[in-house]
């Protein structure tokens, strides 16, 4: 269903013109507003995606700074990752997710919370337990900043995808829908113009052979009236004349 | 999308020891009912299909909602990373101790790329 000639089925009335006419501008109209919502989405896709290439080299440093203040926590204690690692319970830190909305596009967006008691309370107890904190401290921001660069992703992959499909979508009318139409309505306005010429034509051949035919008339009177000189009886009655000519196809 | 709202979320991690100690310090770890944990330490004798079985273990888990993992463990399933498309769980590359972070390896990044230079924003 593509290529030049490429148009809508329907029979060329003065009708289907006014409704193609109708279907242009509501396309023209969608056209538009679709345009506007991929504008929309596409400033704030930038403006997201300069964020997250921001929060991305802040969460070198930050992650930086927390595996060093590991380091540090391990010189002081020796090694404890294992009592970490087996001591796990409860989450601490949970991601709960609001809905943000932009020109119609639903975004979650992340929020971290504390929840519960922190399970590693006694953790660095006997020593270390200064670098201990510290080390809770710069991992519980990095953590803040992860799930800040995680709503900003999220958002990322979805308006990548949502602009994706606006696009196509104003594509397809612009180039597809909007020239179908306006072929169809060349279409059924070569068809009308043709249809008036043909009218035109027909009603100079009528008026042709109605001179013609008067004027055979007029001739046939003249002689008569030459001949029965003024006694000649009254004009033609329609009325009283039962047969109608047929004024077209007469030879 | 909806049932996010009702009960906050994890964040899982998949990295080396230092970064899951790291992270569980910071208070994200968390054993669910079967005590099956939220994180999984990778050291040099874990394989591949490992790796792969336990993201996609995460990825399929309804209460998860953020995959942290380090990117020298992110280029190993590169090619799950780069076909996930979902929104939710969000996976995120973080850098660890011993490979710094390069953002030209980020599937994210590297689709961006591809519609403006990164580099325009720095």
């Amino acid at each position: 269903m593509s290529g030049k000639d490429d148009k809508i089925a329907v029979f060329p009335s003065r009708m289907a013109m006014t409704i193609m006419k109708a279907r242009l501008t509501g396309a023209q109209k969608g056209h538009s507003l679709l345009k506007k919502k991929s504008d929309a989405l596409t400033v704030r896709f930038r403006m997201i995606l300069k964020k997250i290439i921001e929060t991305k080299v802040l969460m070198g440093q930050v992650m930086k700074e927390a595996s060093f203040s590991l380091a540090e926590a391990k010189f002081t204690m020796g090694d404890f990752n294992h009592l970490v690692l087996q001591n796990v319970n409860k989450a601490q830190v949970k991601v709960r997710s609001k809905k943000d909305n932009v020109a119609g596009v639903t975004l979650p967006v992340f929020e971290s919370y504390q929840d519960g008691s922190d399970s590693y309370e006694l953790t660095g107890l006997s020593k270390g337990g200064q670098q201990i904190n510290r080390l809770k401290k710069n991992y519980s921001k990095a953590v803040e900043l992860l799930v800040e660069l995680a709503s900003l992703q999220t958002s990322f992959v979805t308006l990548d995808e949502v602009i994706k499909v606006t696009n196509r979508r104003v594509n397809a009318i612009e180039y597809v829908v909007i020239p179908r139409i306006e072929r169809t309505l060349a279409y059924i306005t070569t068809e009308l113009d043709e249809r008036e010429r043909e009218e035109f034509f027909r009603l100079k051949k009528i008026q042709k052979k109605k001179g013609e035919r008067r004027a055979a008339a007029e001739l046939l009177k003249a002689e008569m009236a030459l001949e029965a000189d003024g006694n000649y009886d009254s004009p033609a009655n329609l009325l009283e004349d039962s047969r109608d000519e047929d004024l077209l196809f007469d030879n | 999308m909806t049932h996010l709202g009702a009960k906050g979320k994890l964040m899982a991690v998949i990295g080396d020891e230092d970064t899951c100690t790291g992270f569980l310090l910071g208070g994200i770890g968390e054993l669910d009912k079967h005590r099956r944990p939220n994180f999984l330490v990778v050291d040099k004798t874990t394989s591949v299909s490992e790796i792969e079985e336990a993201f996609n273990k995460f990825v399929g888990r309804g209460d998860i909602a953020i995959i942290l993992i380090g990117q020298n463990i992110a280029e190993e399933i590169r090619h799950i990373l780069d076909a996930y498309k979902e929104p939710i769980p969000a996976i995120l590359e973080i850098p660890s101790k011993d490979h710094p972070y390069d953002s030209s390896k980020d599937s994210i990044l590297r689709r961006a790329k591809g519609m403006f230079s990164a580099e325009d924003f720095r």
